[in-house]
């Protein structure tokens, strides 16, 4: 068990030096100048900005400082926010991103395997017809439109309560997380309620369930037992990297409700072509999802007897 | 599917009414372990203190105000910031020697009078003039704040604007050291500058957010985050940030030691939310969340159907369609431009096809809005007229294929930004082309600082492109064009142009500049070095009670710091 979890955190970090140096080269190759701005600069004070960045030394240099320093865990100043270290931007945001991101995966896993295993029990009856139709929405549907209309109907119904039962947007409080959180798990829902409906059919079906029924065990036994247990197992495969998706994926969402999260920092550091920002960020969130997957396999171990860890 | 004749439909039946009451025995418990997550989580959040975003637009009993801004400011040390996020914020929060007023003359702030002549420039700073923390804001404080500005290894990207001070170019070149920078405090209350040359809007220079004040002692202790945080900065002005949580929002509230409290009414402006979605803080005001918002085209018969009042101004800025000069492209070629010049119709482009409110049709680089001698420049010295003729327009067209030698004009490339609004400009731009002049046109839309790179490397034929002012003196658009200035990016190099922006920059007397001005509109006209197509507007809607907001030209904008909220209003 340990040594396997060693093998796996040493191909993790592999996996993450590949992301840091991919993610180095494919941002220097990117056109366009980050120290560029709505007025141009004079070629002495371009100078010294390069300077201060390091962007006077070759690619070669800077990519081994960088190296050296993310080794050390620093991912230096933010050339948009220059008083803001990355750091801080990462420390400050991602509990943000995290707590909604948490929220999300436990709203859409329980979601999904409360209404995949409702469906599978009564299928291609009306509850089931009803559910699925909703799913393919909800998987079809990206979240963009869901989150406006998401926010526009809360501003109707406040609207008609005449109060402000439940905030549109902001940060603070939970009452500011229910809906985003809601939002952006919905997607994710919607996909796992067609795996647990489909793995759950399969299990229904399966000899250990028709032996549990011959042998007359108890139908709550063998529903909770022998087919939840078992049906839940590809939901879980696929919660981890999820976990990663949403938590890292929240970018639109972040921007309609106005959440401090770090998917916003994310995106629009491509876009402003902030490379510090644009490094921490990814090797932040590409650690993360590394760490995501091997938990997910760990996790597996103990809920599946049958999967050795080695 | 799997699932077909395995069982008896009645065993079924029974089975899937047992699961059915255990999977909503589940459900239960997940909605009550929800019920105790959230309120777990909110016990932990009232325990580590954050914020709450509950307050309403606008907020009478005290004197309240919620808003929200587009982006978090980036920079709030105010010799580096160049953006318009951090410039709304300091302009709340700090003030320099000289201000913009309400009426967008140059008046008194903390110095309560000046003198500028041609080499040298005073100001007499007032002595109930405070800090934050109950200082006086001295003469010396002005002096740190320039020094630091032009310093080179502090990179100042608006550094350029303290070069009219003697030696200002010098030291941010490092060809002198930052002590012979040609400012001194003769004593706390007097400023003394000494001017590289004469300079006819200097007081209008010094209302800039670069010429703002830095006390040193507390610069000093910041250790090199002055202005990253909330306690990390001092407050010259009315109102001073008594909370700042990054990306999320800041807390306004009045600066008790500011010297013109009188001119003073709102005690606090909340800024509540920070989103770059145009239709969520639309939401937000309909919601009585935000006391003010821009609108968006999308969203302006949303607005209009909920009988808002809806107003419209502009913004200051200037888009024209900018060409590529170098000798190697072929709009180069005067006759070509001209040709261009005669078939896009700029009403026509604002009217029918963007078709927002606010948005005025471009017939001069220099906007209505600039100050002339007396009266607003536009009136005095009107733009060249234009008369769209298609048969004059093909004639320079074979006049321009003849002088290039080619018999077909090349497919030209329009460079553009990646927005909707661009999008539909260039694609309008490219249509006119086809069907009056047969020229094909491919757009090539860009994130902003690829354009701009490669505006730079001369990658374009024409680019559709802004420029917006930083002072108001014609100046801040007249010497776009000249031949040393980096912003001009097509490389447009002409002697004549060169000789006029010169005498318009050494020049004091006030009609012979704006003559200078008239004649650079003139000769940018003729010689069609790039098209102007709208100056932008803004539109916006207001909470009703919320009275005297100031959309700005130039300097912070929206600006609240003289607002009030007079509940009687509708």
């Amino acid at each position: 068990m340990l040594k396997y979890a060693f093998k796996r955190i040493v191909q993790g970090l592999i996996t993450v030096w590949f992301i840091a140096t991919a993610t180095f080269f494919a941002m220097h190759a990117v056109p366009g100048d980050p120290l560029s701005g709505d007025k141009a600069l004079s070629d002495k004070t371009r100078a010294n900005l390069e300077a201060k960045y390091g962007l006077d030394k070759p690619l070669m240099t800077q990519y081994g400082i960088y190296l050296a320093n993310i080794a050390k865990g620093d991912f230096g100043i933010s050339f948009t926010q220059e008083n803001r270290k990355v750091n801080d931007i990462i420390r400050e945001h991602f509990p943000v991103s995290a707590t909604l991101g948490i929220l999300a995966i436990l709203f859409a896993g329980a979601g999904g395997i409360l209404w995949g295993a409702l469906t599978a029990l009564y299928r291609n009856r009306l509850p089931d017809t009803i559910i699925m139709f909703l799913v393919i929405l909800g998987i079809s549907v990206p979240s963009f439109v869901v989150a406006a209309i998401g926010q526009l109907s809360l501003v109707n119904i406040n609207d008609l309560a005449g109060v402000s039962l439940l905030p549109i947007g902001g940060w603070g409080t939970v009452w500011h997380m229910i809906v985003p959180s809601m939002v952006l798990g919905l997607g994710t829902m919607a996909y796992l309620t067609r795996l647990m409906r489909s793995s759950m059919l399969e299990i229904i079906s399966s000899d250990f369930v028709r032996t549990a029924k011959a042998k007359g065990v108890p139908p709550t036994q063998i529903f909770t037992r022998h087919q939840l247990r078992n049906a839940i197992l590809p939901v879980i495969t696929v919660l981890g990297p999820s976990i990663a998706g949403i938590t890292t994926g929240g970018f639109v969402v972040e921007i309609i409700f106005a959440i401090p999260g770090l998917g916003r920092y994310f995106v629009q550091a491509v876009q402003q072509l902030d490379y510090t920002v644009i490094m921490g960020t990814t090797v932040f969130f590409g650690a993360f999802l590394v760490f995501m997957v091997i938990l997910v396999d760990i996790i597996y171990g103990y809920v599946d007897p049958r999967v050795r860890l080695e | 599917m799997s699932d077909v004749n395995y069982t008896q439909p009645d065993g079924e039946e029974s089975f899937a009414k047992a699961a059915g009451k255990q999977l909503l025995g589940f459900g239960l418990a997940t909605v009550v372990f929800f019920g105790l997550l959230m309120w777990g989580l909110q016990t932990l959040a009232s325990m580590v203190g954050s914020s709450t975003v509950s307050a309403k637009a606008v907020d009478a009993e005290n004197q309240s105000i919620t808003i929200a801004i587009a982006t978090e400011p980036p920079q709030m040390d105010s010799t580096l910031a160049t953006d318009a996020s951090s410039g709304m914020i300091l302009g709340h929060v700090m003030e320099g020697l000289l201000r913009n007023s309400m009426d967008d003359k140059i008046e008194a702030a903390i110095a309560e009078r000046w003198e500028i002549n041609a080499t040298q420039a005073t100001f007499w700073l007032r002595d109930d003039a405070r800090w934050s923390d109950g200082e006086p804001i001295t003469a010396h404080d002005f002096v740190f704040a320039w020094r630091s500005a032009l310093k080179p290894e502090n990179a100042s990207e608006y550094a350029f604007l303290l070069y009219p001070i003697k030696n200002g170019r010098a030291v941010n070149e490092g060809d002198l050291p930052y002590t012979e920078l040609g400012v001194r405090a003769v004593d706390d209350q007097t400023l003394v500058v000494d001017l590289e040359r004469p300079i006819a809007f200097f007081d209008k220079l010094v209302a800039f957010p670069t010429y703002l004040p830095i006390r040193e002692d507390f610069y000093n202790a910041t250790n090199g985050r002055f202005g990253a945080d909330a306690w990390e900065m001092l407050y010259s002005g009315p109102f001073m940030i008594t909370s700042w949580v990054h990306g999320s929002s800041l807390l306004l509230e009045r600066n008790p030691y500011y010297w013109d409290q009188d001119s003073i009414s709102l005690q606090q402006i909340n800024i509540g939310y920070i989103t770059s979605d145009g239709t969520a803080k639309l939401n937000f005001f309909k919601d009585n969340k935000i006391a003010f918002t821009t609108l968006l085209a999308e969203n302006l018969t949303n607005a209009m159907a909920q009988r808002w009042h809806i107003e419209r101004t502009q913004d200051g800025t200037v888009f024209f369609l900018d060409f590529n000069h170098r000798p190697d492209h072929v709009t180069s070629n005067r006759n070509l431009r001209k040709a261009l010049q005669l078939v896009l119709d700029m009403e026509e482009l604002v009217y029918k096809v963007t078709k927002l409110p606010g948005y005025i049709p471009g017939e001069s680089l220099f906007p209505t809005w600039l100050q002339g001698v007396e009266d607003k420049f536009r009136k005095e010295y009107p733009a060249p007229e234009l008369i769209l003729d298609r048969d004059e327009a093909l004639r320079h067209l074979e006049l321009a294929k003849q002088e290039l030698g080619i018999d077909e004009i090349p497919e030209l490339i329009l460079l553009s930004g990646d927005n909707p609004l661009s999008s539909l400009q260039s694609e309008w731009v490219q249509e006119v082309l086809r069907t009056k002049l047969g020229i094909s046109v491919k757009i090539d839309k860009q994130i902003f600082k690829q354009r701009l790179a490669k505006m730079t490397a001369g990658e374009f034929d024409m680019v559709l492109a802004g420029w917006g002012p930083d002072y108001d003196d014609p100046l801040t658009f007249g010497d776009l064009y000249a031949s040393w200035n980096k912003n001009n990016r097509g490389l447009y190099n002409n002697p004549e142009m060169d000789r006029l922006i010169e005498q318009a920059q050494n020049s004091v007397v006030p009609r012979e500049r704006m003559e200078t001005f008239a004649a650079i509109q003139q000769l940018l006209f003729d010689d069609v070095a790039q098209l102007p197509m709208y100056e932008r507007g803004v539109t916006f809607v207001i909470h009703p009670h919320l009275k005297n907001v100031k959309q700005r030209v130039i300097g912070a904008s929206t600006d609240f710091t003289r607002a009030y909220i007079d509940t009687t209003a509708y």
